[in-house]
């Protein structure tokens, strides 16, 4: 059976976050697809709350302690990232901004990323399209045609729930598909990698 | 191996008293420091340079001439020269009439600078830094060994049967180490010329280091310059003493919590862990320090930050006290105990000579007069 990894980057706040409720429900969906594809998937979760202090101070210092940086490890070496945000003064919270600001500008090259959003009425669902795909756009990040939002309302109510399932369920095969030509995990990024022959690079005549 | 400091030259406000020195006492302070340094034993005083408040040294070979007219013994170096930003043309004749001032006591650290409007103030582009930092140096190594130089690159104006000068001091030029935190290019550049390697992990995880250190002493083989563990490497540490550890930690610790580059960030106690800073006894330090065997291999240069943050001179010099007849004794004898005798020694001037009157008699002035007569 293949097998892909899967990294889930949920900003939530709360105990239990509705973000982490969507990112749940997101995996689960992409899971089955992928199943159903005979696609074995790795799921690690990242609660950037258990993280705040520790990305503030990679943003004072300039390195990510051992624990943020086994977080960074799982998203940039995932075949796909399930990222979900609270919505939060018109966008997505600074806490959601800045784990994505402490990685290297093309950590996520080539990256399916399914992006999801939570907030309490469903009038700032269009911060998806202007504050996420901006963000992941910036980063070469692929991120699927449906991406979802769930405000409130979302969580209750048969008509309300039916609505939100069909669009979970709709992102998930998108991304299903996407993770699956993903070969990202396989493909080891390595920082110390040296550019070509260094004498071609002088110029101006070797000594 | 070598012992010594490196200095930032940052003007900052004590925390215990709300006061910053003005830039004069700074700089009359980084003179007293200097030759302290010589006093209690150290090999190296290096100075770092920058072209912004709240730093003070922008002219690092004033600074360091008037050291060499003070001192007898110490080696002055940079911590960093920026190559991307100097044009290498003066840099050569700088750094060249010091040598002969100061006797032959002077190296140089290249570094790209990490302060992104100097680039544009001196009329250059950040994302060339790293092609600066190639042709600049190239330049450079080509003026204090050739006579006569014709050059034409990207950066400058070319040049045509251009001499720089003085010579370089008995026709050997300044020993060069290449700092960097991050660029594996930098790395192979140092190897590439058999220069040193300075790792300046201050501020930064061992792990990261370690790669790029390995990646040098790789490349040095490679390049033909002796083996790997033969490869010069410099680096950096942090370090606060009292007799007693918990003394240095609660004398310490506001200096670090407003600290300038990672105050206000980690605890102490976390960016202990995680970094070579050692705040404790002289015991602590000389265990810590000689860890860093353990993790990089016989190394060649030591340099402690010791007076940044705002810590007053008083302070500083006590802290150079406790260095010199404390910690870097044991060390020494330590290091210079385990290392290996075909691994080389820190780089100096005179042993530099002697190897190049060996190898090529006609390089150095006197072998030219030989060889003429």
């Amino acid at each position: 059976m293949r097998s892909r990894a899967i990294a889930v980057v949920t900003a939530g706040l709360g105990a239990p976050s509705s973000s982490r409720m969507l990112a749940d429900r997101l995996t689960e969906s992409t899971v089955e697809r992928l199943r159903a594809d005979a696609i074995d998937t790795r799921i690690t979760v990242i609660e950037l709350r258990d993280l705040a202090h520790d990305i503030t101070n990679a943003m004072l210092t300039g390195f990510p302690n051992s624990e943020l940086a086994t977080a960074i490890d799982a998203v940039t070496g995932a075949d796909g990232v399930i990222a979900v945000t609270p919505i939060f003064t018109a966008s997505y919270s600074g806490l959601f901004k800045s784990f994505f600001d402490v990685l290297d500008r093309d950590a996520l090259d080539g990256m399916p990323v399914l992006v999801g959003a939570t907030g309490g009425t469903e009038r700032h669902s269009l911060a998806l399209d202007h504050g996420l795909r901006p963000l992941f756009g910036y980063l070469r990040a692929v991120v699927p045609p449906t991406t979802v939002f769930a405000a409130s309302s979302d969580w209750g109510g048969a008509s309300a729930t039916a609505a939100l399932g069909a669009r979970i369920h709709r992102a998930g095969a998108e991304f299903a598909d996407l993770v699956a030509r993903s070969e990202r995990s396989l493909s080891v990024r390595d920082p110390f990698a040296l550019d070509g022959d260094f004498a071609s690079r002088i110029g101006g005549g070797v000594a | 191996m070598q012992f010594g400091i490196f200095t930032v030259g940052d003007v900052t406000v004590d925390p215990t008293t709300g006061v910053a020195p003005t830039e004069h006492e700074r700089i009359m302070a980084m003179l007293t420091i200097a030759q302290k340094a010589e006093e209690v034993g150290l090999d190296v005083f290096a100075t770092g340079e920058h072209h912004n408040p709240p730093f003070v040294p922008s002219s690092p070979t004033t600074l360091l001439g008037y050291i060499a007219g003070r001192t007898e013994r110490i080696i002055l170096s940079t911590s960093t020269t920026l190559i991307t930003t100097n044009d290498p043309v003066k840099i050569a004749e700088d750094y060249a009439m010091l040598q002969h001032v100061a006797e032959g006591r002077v190296d140089l650290m290249m570094g790209r600078g990490n302060t992104g409007p100097v680039y544009p103030w001196f009329g250059k582009d950040i994302r060339n830094g790293i092609d600066l930092a190639i042709e600049n140096y190239n330049l450079l190594h080509r003026l204090w060994r050739e006579d006569f130089v014709d050059w034409e690159g990207r950066f400058r104006t070319p040049l045509q049967g251009f001499q720089s000068t003085p010579r370089p001091l008995d026709g050997v030029p300044p020993f060069v180490w290449h700092g960097s935190i991050r660029s594996p290019q930098i790395a192979e550049q140092a190897a590439f010329y058999g220069d040193g390697f300075f790792a300046n992990n201050i501020f930064w995880p061992k792990e990261h280091f370690r790669r790029l250190v390995s990646l040098y002493r790789e490349r040095y083989e490679h390049y033909g310059h002796g083996r790997a563990d033969q490869a010069y490497v410099g680096l950096g540490g942090q370090v606060f003493m009292r007799k007693n550890s918990q003394d240095a930690v609660r004398e310490f610790r506001p200096y670090f919590d407003n600290a300038p580059v990672y105050g206000h960030g980690p605890s102490l106690e976390e960016f202990t862990e995680q970094t070579p800073l050692t705040v404790g006894s002289p015991q602590e330090v000389i265990d810590r320090t000689l860890s860093f065997r353990d993790t990089f291999g016989d190394y060649q240069r030591q340099l402690f930050l010791m007076d940044h943050a705002g810590l007053p001179l008083k302070t500083v010099l006590e802290q150079l006290d406790i260095l010199g007849t404390e910690v870097v004794p044991v060390l020494r004898a330590e290091f210079d105990r385990l290392r290996p005798a075909e691994v080389p020694d820190g780089p100096t001037h005179a042993d530099r000579a002697r190897a190049a009157r060996a190898t090529s008699p006609e390089r150095t002035v006197e072998g030219a007069e030989k060889a003429r007569a």
